[in-house]
């Protein structure tokens, strides 16, 4: 057994504080230690996407990242986005033009358009397609998911 | 698919991480953004007793003028920072064109310009980029700290110079001469993906168009990074005319890289990639430096 760290962290708002091993993954820590299991986790090496959540202000793997490093820092997962009453803009878009099949890749995607759109209002597609790079989908053959981000943009501009 | 136990420090200062590297010595490994070594540590193929976490040494963030219009980066500066940075896009053309080539922007995001150079992944981009730059790496350990040239830092597959009691803690890089110009290219199966072969170029033309400097650096093509040195010889005083060009691109293609087979590449087809893609890459550093 390793030594034990104290972790003070905001997430969607709420500040946590919890003890927890050096090696726990801050993906796990999420899941398993806050009972957040809107962040997916895929393939625990940087390749898929599916974990990426918003950590001071900017998308990052949440399965490449320690539990104790987020000690003092902000994180937005995709908890903290909309709730299924009142939906994010960028949720409300996914909805409609279809960004959505089997749901994995989906809470990823989101975490790493919304510091995106953010940033740049008018996106191009060729930029939406960067934007999305890290991300895997299996399913949509991502077109609609850029038709989404699309839409999204334009929900919010207004 | 988690990591194995190990202890962890995340010190505040430069001193204190030197002194756990000085105590552990090849028992620690040093993170600095993670986006090599945790993925390694998740799979096991690292299992390090030491961690020394570098992200809460503030004093290693930075980017700031060096004399002589160069550039010095904090090594723990993060690849995203100096994708948007305007001093970075003014006096170092060739890293500002590269930064959104590396992985993906969540990589980039906790990725550091330091953290790249150390691991010395022979597909990196930035480790062909700093050789090509001629850029320096500033070294400390406890005992006192050296400059490294890039050209001599990276000795082969992930490894360098680097002691296990030392810390990468500054990398510096001189402004381009006049009348230089520079490229980057590299061919991936999937964008952002590591490349099957990929150049930096950097030349310098004298007063009268001829080749004064030329640096080839190639990637993803050999143990490590491959500064093509007969290749540049080639081109020292002579006019880059398509056929001098041609001919360079030829001797490092042939000679001086070391192409391994893969799952995504025959050697032999790296060969050809690095032959077209110096070529390429050669032709445009001289019209860009014909036209500044």
């Amino acid at each position: 057994m390793s030594d034990q760290f104290t972790v003070t962290v905001t997430v969607n708002g709420t500040q946590y504080e919890r003890t927890v091993e050096p090696r726990l993954l801050l993906s796990d820590f999420l899941r398993h230690d806050l009972g957040l299991t809107g962040t997916h986790v895929g393939c625990e090496h940087g390749v898929c996407g599916a974990c990426t959540i918003v950590f001071d202000g900017e998308p990052v793997r949440s399965c490449l990242m320690f539990a104790v490093q987020a000690d003092g820092h902000q994180i937005l997962t995709v908890e903290g986005l909309g709730t299924p009453e009142n939906l994010h803009p960028l949720q409300e878009a996914f909805w409609e033009a279809h960004g959505v099949q089997c749901g994995f890749c989906t809470p990823g995607f989101l975490m790493s358009l919304v510091p995106f759109l953010e940033g740049n209002p008018y996106p191009t597609e060729e930029e939406i397609r960067e934007a999305i790079s890290g991300n895997l989908c299996r399913c949509t053959g991502y077109q609609h998911i850029v038709e989404a981000v699309q839409l999204a943009a334009v929900k919010m501009r207004t | 698919m988690k990591p194995a136990p190990f202890k962890y420090y995340a010190p505040t200062t430069v001193e204190e991480a030197l002194a756990h590297l000085a105590e552990y010595g090849y028992d620690a490994k040093v993170l600095a953004g993670g986006q090599s070594l945790i993925p390694m540590l998740n799979f096991r193929l690292a299992q390090p007793a030491v961690l020394v976490d570098l992200n809460n040494i503030s004093a290693l963030f930075y980017i700031g003028p060096d004399e002589d219009s160069g550039l010095r980066l904090g090594a723990m500066t993060r690849q995203r920072q100096v994708e948007y940075d305007p001093l970075v896009a003014e006096r170092a053309p060739l890293i500002h064109e590269v930064m959104p080539q590396i992985a993906y922007p969540q990589i980039r995001s906790r990725g550091t310009f330091g953290g790249s150079l150390a691991h010395a992944d022979p597909s990196a981009e930035l480790v062909a980029v700093s050789i090509a730059l001629n850029g320096r790496l500033r070294l400390r350990s406890r005992a006192g700290e050296r400059w490294v040239p890039a050209d001599e830092f990276f000795v082969g597959l992930f490894t360098t110079v680097l002691e296990p009691d030392e810390l990468l803690v500054e990398v510096a890089l001189p402004a381009m001469p006049p009348r230089s110009g520079w490229s980057f290219l590299q061919i991936t199966r999937r964008h952002h993906d590591f490349c099957m072969a990929g150049v930096a170029v950097l030349v310098t033309l004298d007063n009268r168009d001829q080749c004064e400097q030329a640096r080839l650096v190639f990637l993803s093509v050999g143990d490590g990074p491959v500064n093509a040195r007969q290749a540049a010889e080639m081109l020292l005083g002579q006019t880059p005319t398509p056929e001098a060009i041609r001919a360079a691109a030829e001797k490092a293609a042939s000679d001086e890289i070391d192409p391994g087979s893969d799952i995504h590449a025959s050697a032999e087809y790296r060969r050809h990639l690095a032959k077209v893609l110096a070529r390429r890459a050669l032709t445009q550093a001289f019209d860009r430096a014909r036209g500044g």
